[in-house]
């Protein structure tokens, strides 16, 4: 079902190689200017008429954000992920995506979330530079890679004297294995 | 427990105040030009006095038993204890049998209940309603993330320790406190009443400064009065 849905589209589109997690849930990269025509015809012509939901990956190291569109088909349970790939610049709100507010209205509440979360400006998508959750931030978006949230929170909250951690794995081995641990000794 | 990475340095540069809230003139319809400061215009900002004790110690005892008969709850819930704290309405546990009561309004309340996690979005509110409640007031905290941050220690939007902020009579231990150990923290808060223990509002007015100091150094925006009740 899904691979007809791909193999009717593939000839006018340029699709990467699709990732099928389930029969009916499936990724593939498009390109970004192609985004908003295969979009349009999937939700007016192949029925994908629900966009899930639209979120954000920070590839760091390879200077790149990853925009996954995730659309479902109600009526052939089906799911399918866009992921479209957009340069990455430091500055916050310097990377800019394509609104697509008007195919769905909810995706604006999206988009002013990835602008406030990973610094993706979508300009033209309604209230986009309001605060969404965060008030008074002034920092790096905080859900990008480069912002170190335990400094943060180390340089910003006390912390309570005396608290211990654990790493889990030397903890477990000696709370499940301790007399293997003593013979290797 | 340091950060191994310790390159990274949080941006400390002050918020701007909102354009709403400066002080401006604005002219009225009927054409007076007149000088308005939003802060300062809406709120009293007289600064917490210190409750003072009765003229014996046999009224005082008495104040304090009649008070911590009737423990009346603000129905605020931050966090995942929220959840806890409705079984105690209901008939299986029953608070009300204790003179606890949730109230709607800060104003009938007095006792406020931290019921988990606060993100410093929640804090303002939070700081808010403890300053709206009229004394005698207890503050209670619930669960590990009001005692040392729990498993939000390197979250970068939730506080760690609640008596930075807040006042705090009395900790439930716990992730999340089960309904009884609720039960059980409130009769131990009774007991600290009784005794004449519990004075963390006078606690709060008497350290008024290093409390606003510490509020005011994560909530970034403050756009509130400094006591607003």
């Amino acid at each position: 079902m899904m691979r007809e849905i791909l193999y009717r589209l593939k000839d006018r589109y340029h699709f990467g190689t699709p990732t099928f997690q389930r029969d009916d849930l499936c990724f593939v990269t498009v390109k970004r200017d192609e985004l908003r025509a295969i979009l349009t015809e999937l939700r007016d012509v192949e029925g994908f008429t629900h966009l899930t939901l639209l979120t954000a990956v920070d590839w760091l190291e390879e200077r790149l954000f990853q925009l996954t569109y995730l659309i479902n088909n109600r009526e052939a349970n089906l799911t399918l992920g866009l992921r479209v790939m957009l340069e990455r610049e430091d500055e916050p709100g310097a990377t800019t995506g394509d609104t697509i507010h008007d195919l769905w209205p909810t995706a604006a509440t999206y988009q002013r979330e990835l602008n406030e979360m990973f610094g993706i400006n979508f300009p033209g998508s309604p209230r986009v530079d309001e605060e969404f959750i965060l008030e008074g931030w002034t920092d790096l978006p905080p859900y990008r890679r480069d912002f170190d949230s335990l400094a943060y929170s180390q340089q910003t909250y006390n912390d309570l004297p005396g608290r211990k951690t654990h790493d889990p794995r030397d903890h477990m081995k000696k709370a499940l294995y301790p007399n293997y641990l003593k013979e290797a000794e | 427990m340091k950060d191994v990475d310790d390159k990274f340095r949080k941006n400390t540069d002050p918020v701007p105040m909102r354009e709403e809230l400066k002080p401006r003139s604005v002219t009225t319809p009927d054409g007076q030009t007149i000088e308005i400061e939003p802060l300062r215009d809406y709120f009293c900002d007289a600064r917490p006095k210190v409750h003072p004790k009765a003229y014996s110690k046999i009224v005082e005892d008495f104040y304090n038993w009649a008070r911590s008969n009737s423990l009346w709850i603000l129905g605020f819930g931050t966090g995942c204890g929220a959840i806890e704290m409705r079984p105690l309405m209901t008939p299986r546990f029953d608070a009300y049998r204790y003179g606890i009561q949730w109230r709607p309004t800060p104003r009938q309340a007095s006792l406020l209940v931290i019921s988990g996690y606060l993100s410093v979005k929640t804090l303002k509110r939070a700081i808010r309603a403890y300053e709206q409640m009229p004394q005698p007031k207890y503050v209670m905290g619930l669960g590990s993330c009001t005692i040392n941050g729990g498993m939000y220690w390197d979250s970068y939007n939730t506080i760690k320790q609640l008596d930075d902020y807040l006042p705090v009579d009395m900790y439930v231990a716990g992730c999340m406190p089960r309904p009884e150990a609720l039960l059980h923290g409130f009769m131990e808060l009774k007991k600290r009443i009784r005794s004449g223990k519990a004075e963390g509002a006078n606690d709060y007015a008497e350290n008024f400064d290093r409390y606003k100091a510490n509020q005011k150094a994560v909530i970034k925006d403050w756009d509130m009065p400094d006591y607003n009740w």
